[in-house]
């Protein structure tokens, strides 16, 4: 998340800009008034499907729209605004839900309300004093004082304070440190779980083994004979299960060599071809590099067993802070990614460094999972 | 013959020390960290090394990197990788290293004293021994190359050839004859286009082309 900006008097925009500003502002009230107006009739045809059709079509022209206002009161204050919209997850119908349910949207609304009454006249004024030459004197001095109180208040309505900001960033903070507690704990029991039912109740095994071989040494030298032989293939089998269990919790190639070496490990143990495009040039954060690689492990998994693919690919690229990555697979499609608890399961251990993964999977194919991690 | 063995657990250390003693091996320099591991490859007297894949001071895969090192400078050096977990990766990178007198096991197989003591003898002479769980792995792969020309019994043959069992064993395994296992091997080498040379060379890069290195 970026540090909440500073105003910075020397950026601020100056006379001719900011006349030219309120130029636009006059332009774009039509606009602004049809986008009003279409919004308000769609919602009111909801009930009749048609309206979700005209809402779906203009709520990302009012974003648009509004974006260019939010930009122009971030370069009128000399601080850019950001938009703290909701990340839309990826398919239409689902994007027109979280675009609906924002409260952001709202308060876009809102600001309309305001940028074509009080706004605009406000805006208007600015230009109609400079095309009035004998205003001349009164632009020179008004102008900037006028624009940059329009613009402190198109800033209130179009982003959330600094306070607004925290508090969001500290509910989603704390729900997904609930969903990685919880994660961790059933992980955890998981393991535990294994290694009783595994590795332990073997090694019990080949201790009884062993005493009994002892106990028939001299008498039945045959039989403890067998004891031991027996002995030897339980220990290699829990051998096995505790190397299952360790792959499971951290993969030895990981540590080894890194997400890189890691995916193009599990590539080569992939019954099925895999197109590898790998750019992370330098080791990122263990914790991260973990979470990465159960993504694409678990990805993998699904291409592999439900998707009846002929061909996966795997993109990795780390630039600018961001670790950017995709799975996809050229099978049947259709994958629910609410339904098996593996990738809610990935998507988690990624929320907790902000990481966000999305799932397109039309019926059909190809399914494809990305996902964006920031990390230094 | 005289080995070198590294290995950073002590019991581990001492069992294969003794195992390799009592089956008539010299342990010459018995090391458990890479800087020593480096200075026992340097001695002249050593014939092949045994070598553990985790050790300090990093414990991540410095016996693996030491083995290619050695095979970069001494090539044809005869070194047996051991490893708690095998990895395709690691198999194509030590294959890499240069034609044969390589191997690649799991550490339990050392429990079978026989079968791991014939494996270092042979990664001696010149053979490649891969585990079977990587021979399985790689089965298990669908692929497109000339492989695939292959008969289904083609194929088991050269999987044995990877896991370095010579002729006999390979019959021995099949149930079939030994004069069998010939006619089937020479299936493959002339599916696989391999030049004329000596056979063991031919086995070595079947088991090469095989694995696609």
């Amino acid at each position: 998340m970026s540090r909440w900006p500073e105003h910075d008097v020397a950026a601020r925009a100056g006379r001719w800009e900011a006349t030219g500003y309120a130029a636009l502002h006059v332009l774009l009230l039509a606009p602004l008034v049809v986008v009003l107006v279409l919004t308000l009739v769609s919602a009111a045809l909801v009930v009749v499907w048609v309206g979700v059709l005209l809402l779906a079509g203009v709520l990302p022209v009012m974003r648009v729209l509004v974006g260019w206002h939010r930009t122009m009161s971030g370069r009128m204050l000399g601080a850019p605004a950001t938009a703290p919209y909701l990340p839309l997850p990826g398919g239409p119908i689902a994007n027109l839900q979280v675009r609906a349910a924002d409260p952001m949207t709202w308060r876009d609304l809102l600001w309309i309300l305001w940028a074509v009454t009080l706004g605009f006249v406000v805006s208007l004024l600015a230009v109609v004093l400079l095309l009035g030459v004998v205003t001349w004197p009164v632009w020179w001095y008004g102008v900037g004082p006028l624009m940059r109180a329009r613009a402190c208040v198109d800033r209130a309505l179009l982003t959330v304070g600094r306070t607004e900001h925290l508090e969001r960033r500290v509910q989603a903070l704390t729900e997904s440190r609930a969903v990685v507690v919880d994660h961790s704990a059933a992980e955890l029991r998981r393991i535990e779980r294994d290694l009783h039912d595994g590795p332990q109740a073997r090694l019990a095994a080949v201790s009884l083994s062993l005493g009994l071989a002892d106990d028939l040494f001299e008498t039945d030298p045959d039989a403890a004979r067998r004891l031991v032989n027996d002995a030897r293939s339980t220990s290699s089998t829990a051998l096995g299960e505790l190397r299952d269990v360790v792959r499971g919790i951290h993969p030895p190639v990981l540590a080894d060599r890194g997400l890189t070496g890691a995916v193009s490990a599990l590539a080569l143990d992939m019954a099925l071809p895999v197109e590898l495009a790998l750019d992370v040039p330098r080791r990122l954060p263990a914790p991260v590099e973990s979470a990465v690689y159960f993504t694409v492990a678990e990805c993998l998994a699904n291409a592999g067993k439900h998707a009846g693919a002929d061909q996966t690919w795997i993109s990795l690229r780390h630039a600018d802070g961001v670790l950017r990555g995709e799975v996809g697979d050229d099978g049947r499609g259709g994958a629910d990614p609410t339904s098996g608890s593996g990738l809610q399961g990935v998507a988690a251990r990624l929320a907790a460094f902000d990481g966000i993964l999305s799932v397109s999977s039309p019926a059909g194919g190809p399914t494809v999972v990305s996902w964006e991690v920031p990390c230094g | 013959m005289r080995v070198v063995l590294a290995e950073d657990h002590a019991l581990l250390r001492a069992g294969l020390t003794q195992l390799l003693e009592a089956k008539g091996f010299t342990v010459l320099h018995a090391v458990d960290n890479l800087p020593a591991l480096e200075r026992a490859l340097e001695d002249p007297a050593a014939e092949a090394a045994v070598v553990d894949v985790r050790m300090p001071p990093s414990f991540t895969d410095e016996g693996l990197r030491a083995a290619i090192a050695v095979r970069a400078r001494r090539p044809g050096f005869p070194v047996l990788v051991l490893s708690q977990y095998v990895e395709q990766l690691y198999a194509r990178e030590l294959l890499a290293s240069g034609e044969g007198a390589v191997g690649y096991l799991l550490k339990d197989r050392v429990s079978d004293v026989a079968e791991f003591v014939d494996a270092l003898r042979r990664v001696a002479d010149g053979a490649t021994v891969l585990d079977p769980s990587v021979v399985a792995a790689v089965l298990e792969r669908r692929r497109d190359s000339p492989i695939e020309r292959l008969t289904d019994r083609e194929r088991e043959v050269l999987a044995l050839m990877a896991e370095g069992r010579a002729n006999a064993g390979i019959a021995q395994a099949l149930v079939v004859s030994e004069k069998a296992v010939a006619k089937h091997i020479n299936g493959i080498f002339a599916k696989l286009d391999l030049p004329a040379d000596t056979d063991d060379h031919r086995r070595v890069r079947a088991v090469l082309a095989w694995l696609k290195v």
